[in-house]
C-alpha cells in the first residue's frame, strides 16, 4: 500500500502562500508575491501529478480502485454522534479534480505574471488566487459533507473577492455582490439538505453515505413533506447548492456578470474549476442520487439539458467575447449535468458518469484556454467587444492557433479533446433518454456556430484600424496558452473509462459510429454557417437579426431573466414583504424601545432634584426617617 | 448607683441634649454652630453610655471606655470639620450652610 499522506500538502501549500503573500506582500516588490505564488502552485501541481500517477498505476487492483483516506482527524466533537472530521479523501474523481484544479491554477498563475503586470493590487490578486486554490482543493479532497460545505463557502468568498478585484469599478462591485448573493441563496438549500441528510442518517461521512445498498436512508425515505419523500427533498436541496455554484438555470444569472473580474480569474474560477464544483458534488454523491433518489437524478439531467440549450442560444447574440464564453460555460456544464442525469451505476451503464468527468476534464482545458486566449486578445486590444476586433490573426499568431485549437475542441471535431468527451455524453444520452439526446445534439451544432462566430469575428472578419498595433502575448502568457492547447488537442486520448468510473471499476468502451458521425457533421455545419456569415464582413448577420425581430431582441436580452429577478425582488419582495416589515420594525419595535428610554429619562429628570446639595435637608430627611422607623418598630413590636 | 437620684433624670438631660443638637443641626445656618450641635449629640450619647454602665453593670467598665473613645473621636471630627469650614470660608468668604450646595446632581 502506498502512503498518500503527503497529499495534505497539496492544499496546504496554497494556504501557506496565501498567508505569506497576504500578510507580507505589501512589503515586497509586487513580482515577489507573483513568483512565490507560482512556485507554490507549481509544487502543488507536481505533487498532484505524482499522486495521480501513484493512485492510478500503483494501487490499481483487479477489482478496480479503492477509496483511500490517508488523513482524517477529528476537528470538532460536539457529542458522541455529532463529530466533524477534516481529512483527505482520494478516489478517482478526487484525483482527477486535483489534476484539473492544479493544472489550470498553475497555468493561470504563470499567465497572470504577464496579464496583471503593473496592475494596482498585484500582490492582493496573487494572495486571493492562492486562497481560491486552497479552498477548491479543500472541496475536492473533503472526506465528509460538512467539510465540503466549509470549503464550498470559502470558494464562494474567494470568488467574490476576485470578481470584485477592481473594487473602484461599480459594475465589478455589483457583479461580485450578485454572485455572492445568488450562490449564498443556493447554499441555503445546500445547508438545509446537509442538515436533513445528517439528521436522518447520523453521519456526514461520504464513504458511509455512498455505499450502494446501505440502509442509512430508511428513516429519510420514510418521512414525506408535501407528498414528496424526504430523500427526494434532501437530494434536491443539495442539488440546489450545486446548481447555484454551477450556474444552472434559473440560478445562472451571476455567471455572465462575474466576467467583470480579471480575465485570468474568469479562466480559473468561472470556467474551469469553481463552476464545475456543482458537477463534482453531484458526482461525489452519485451513489446516493442513483440508488436513493433516481427521480432527482433525472431532474438534474433535464435542468442540465435545458440550461445547455438555453445558454447556447443566448451565446449566439452576445457581442462581448467574455460573455459569449460565459454562456458557453453554462452550456457545457449543462452537458455534464445531462451526462450525470442519464447515467447508471457500474460498467457500461455508468458511461454517463465517466463522460461527465471526462467532459469536465476536457472542458477545463479548452475553456480555460479560450479564456486565456480571450485575455491575451483583450490585453492587446484593450476592449471586450467584438466590434473592436478583426483580422487579428496577422498580429497574434500564437494566440490565433491556440484559440483555434480550443474552438475545434469545443465544437467536437476529431481528434480534439472535446470530440471524445462530448461523444461519450451523446452516446450515454442516446442509450437512455432520447429527448435529452436530441437537445444536446442540437446544442452541439449551436455551440460550434457561436464559438466560430467569435473566432471569425476576432481573427478574420473586417480589417479594423487599431490605435496601437496589437502585439503578440508576452512569453509568460504564451507558454500557458501552448500548454493548455496541448491539453485541448490531445486530452481526448486519455482512456478515461479505465480510470474514472461510477463504481471505480474500469470498463471497456468503444465508439458508437451511429452517434459520433452525426455529431461531427452537425459541428461542421455550425462551423460552415459561421464561415459564411462572418468570414468576411457582410450584411447578412444584421439582416438575419432584423428578420428575427422579437426573437433576436429577446435572446439578446438573455430572455429577460435578469428582469424577472429584478421584478420579483424589487416589486414583490421589497414592496410587499420587506417594506411592511421595515415599517413594523421602525414604528412598533423601535418605538417601544425608544419609549422605555424616554420614560426613564423623564422620571430621572423629575427625581434628580432630591439630591439638592443642601446638607440640612438631607439631615432632616434622615432624622425624620429614623423617627418614623423607630415609631414603626415600637408599634409593630408591641412596646407601646 | 447614686443614692437618691433616679436614672430618669440623667436620661432626660441626655435626651434633651440630643434633640437640641438635632434641632440645631437642622435649623442653624452657621457651619460652626452646626458643628457645635454635632458635639452636643455626641456628648449626649456619651452621657448615656456612662449612665447605663453605672446603673445597669456597676462592676464593669465598657461604658466608661466607650465614652472616652467618643470624646477622642469627637475631637478628631471637630478638627477635620473646622479644617473643612476654613477651606470653605477661603473659597466663598462665607460659612452659611445654604451657600454650600455645589455637590448635587
Amino acid at each position: 500500500m502506498t502512503d498518500f499522506s503527503y497529499t495534505i500538502l497539496i492544499p496546504l501549500i496554497p494556504l501557506l502562500v496565501f498567508l505569506v503573500t497576504g500578510l507580507l506582500g505589501m512589503k515586497w516588490k509586487p513580482i515577489v508575491s507573483g513568483v512565490i505564488g507560482t512556485i507554490g502552485l507549481g509544487i502543488s501541481f507536481f505533487l498532484s501529478l505524482f499522486a495521480a500517477y501513484q493512485y492510478f498505476f500503483l494501487t490499481a487492483s483487479a477489482s478496480g480502485y479503492h477509496t483511500i483516506i490517508p488523513i482524517n482527524m477529528l476537528w470538532l466533537s460536539f457529542t458522541s454522534t455529532l463529530q466533524i472530521h477534516m481529512g483527505v479523501l482520494l478516489d478517482p474523481i478526487a484525483i482527477m479534480m486535483l489534476v484539473v484544479v492544479t493544472t489550470v491554477s498553475f497555468m493561470v498563475h504563470i499567465y497572470s505574471l504577464g496579464y496583471m503586470k503593473g496592475e494596482k493590487g498585484f500582490q492582493r490578486f496573487y494572495a486571493f488566487l492562492s486562497l481560491f486554490t486552497f479552498a477548491m482543493l479543500g472541496v475536492v479532497l473533503a472526506t465528509n459533507i460538512f467539510q465540503i460545505y466549509i470549503f464550498w463557502e470559502l470558494v464562494g468568498v474567494s470568488s467574490f473577492l476576485l470578481i470584485g478585484f477592481y473594487y473602484d469599478k461599480p459594475s465589478a462591485v455589483a457583479a461580485a455582490k450578485k454572485a455572492f448573493i445568488v450562490t449564498r441563496f443556493a447554499d441555503l438549500g445546500f445547508l438545509i439538505g446537509i442538515l436533513l441528510l445528517s439528521y436522518y442518517t447520523g453521519t456526514f461521512d461520504f464513504v458511509k453515505l455512498n455505499q450502494p445498498g446501505t440502509n442509512l436512508f430508511v428513516g429519510l425515505a420514510g418521512v414525506s413533506f408535501l407528498g414528496i419523500s424526504g430523500i427526494t427533498w434532501t437530494m434536491s436541496l443539495i442539488f440546489m447548492g450545486a446548481a447555484g455554484k454551477s450556474a444552472m438555470f434559473p440560478l445562472h444569472i451571476w455567471l455572465p456578470d462575474a466576467m467583470e473580474g480579471p480575465t485570468p480569474v474568469s479562466a480559473l474560477i468561472h470556467a474551469a474549476t469553481m463552476v464545475v464544483a456543482g458537477v463534482f458534488l453531484v458526482a461525489r454523491l452519485f451513489p446516493i442520487y442513483h440508488f436513493q433518489a433516481p427521480d432527482v437524478l433525472l431532474f438534474i439531467g433535464y435542468v442540465g439539458g435545458f440550461t445547455s440549450l438555453f445558454a447556447a442560444i443566448i451565446a449566439i447574440t452576445q457581442n462581448d467575447i467574455k460573455r459569449v464564453l460565459a454562456y458557453s460555460t453554462l452550456s457545457q456544464i449543462g452537458y455534464m449535468m445531462v451526462a450525470l442525469g442519464v447515467s447508471g451505476y457500474g460498467g457500461k451503464a455508468g458511461l454517463g458518469f465517466t463522460a461527465a468527468m471526462f467532459h469536465l476534464f476536457t472542458h477545463a482545458m479548452f475553456k480555460g484556454l479560450l479564456f486565456l486566449g480571450a485575455g491575451a486578445i483583450i490585453h492587446s486590444v484593450h476592449s471586450n467587444m467584438m466590434k473592436d476586433m478583426g483580422g487579428l490573426r496577422k498580429y497574434m499568431p500564437i494566440t490565433h492557433f491556440t484559440f483555434l485549437a480550443a474552438c475545434l475542441a469545443i465544437s467536437g471535431i476529431p481528434p480534439f479533446a472535446g470530440f471524445f468527451s462530448k461523444d461519450e455524453i451523446l452516446v450515454a444520452a442516446f442509450n437512455s433518454n432520447k429527448l435529452l439526446f436530441y437537445v444536446e445534439y442540437i446544442t452541439a451544432g449551436i455551440t460550434s456556430f457561436y464559438i466560430f462566430r467569435i473566432y471569425f469575428n476576432i481573427f478574420w472578419g473586417k480589417e479594423t484600424k487599431y490605435e496601437h498595433k496589437p502585439h503578440e502575448a508576452p512569453w509568460n502568457m504564451a507558454i500557458p496558452l501552448i500548454i493548455m492547447a496541448l491539453g485541448a488537442t490531445f486530452g481526448g486520448f486519455i482512456p478515461f473509462h479505465d480510470f474514472v468510473t461510477s463504481n471505480m471499476k474500469p470498463f471497456a468502451e468503444g465508439m458508437d459510429i451511429m452517434v459520433s458521425l452525426p455529431s461531427v457533421a452537425i459541428g461542421l455545419v455550425g462551423i460552415a454557417v459561421a464561415w459564411i456569415l462572418y468570414k468576411k464582413e457582410n450584411e447578412m448577420p444584421a439582416r438575419i437579426a432584423k428578420r428575427m425581430g422579437v426573437l433576436y431582441t429577446t435572446t439578446f436580452n438573455k430572455f429577460y431573466v435578469d428582469e424577472v429577478y429584478l421584478f420579483v425582488t424589487k416589486k414583490i419582495i421589497f414592496n410587499r414583504i420587506a417594506k411592511p416589515i421595515a415599517w413594523f420594525d421602525r414604528n412598533v419595535v423601535d418605538a417601544f424601545m425608544i419609549g422605555i428610554g424616554t420614560v426613564t429619562m423623564k422620571i430621572s429628570y423629575k427625581i434628580k432634584n432630591l439630591q439638592s446639595g443642601e446638607l440640612q435637608q438631607y439631615a432632616f430627611v434622615f432624622v425624620a426617617g429614623s423617627v418614623l422607623l423607630a415609631l414603626l418598630l415600637l408599634y409593630s413590636l408591641g412596646y407601646h | 448607683m447614686i443614692q437618691g437620684i433616679s436614672i430618669y433624670y440623667f436620661l432626660i438631660v441626655s435626651t434633651l441634649m440630643f434633640f437640641i443638637g438635632i434641632a440645631g443641626f437642622i435649623i442653624r445656618q452657621n457651619l460652626i454652630t452646626i458643628l457645635l450641635s454635632v458635639e452636643l449629640i455626641l456628648n449626649s450619647v456619651g452621657i448615656n453610655f456612662l449612665v447605663f454602665n453605672r446603673y445597669l453593670y456597676p462592676d464593669q467598665l465598657q461604658g466608661h471606655f466607650f465614652s472616652l473613645f467618643i470624646v477622642g473621636i469627637a475631637a478628631a471630627e471637630a478638627s477635620v470639620a473646622i479644617a473643612l469650614i476654613i477651606n470653605i470660608y477661603r473659597r466663598i468668604h462665607n460659612i452659611e450652610a445654604d451657600n454650600v450646595n455645589e455637590m448635587k446632581y
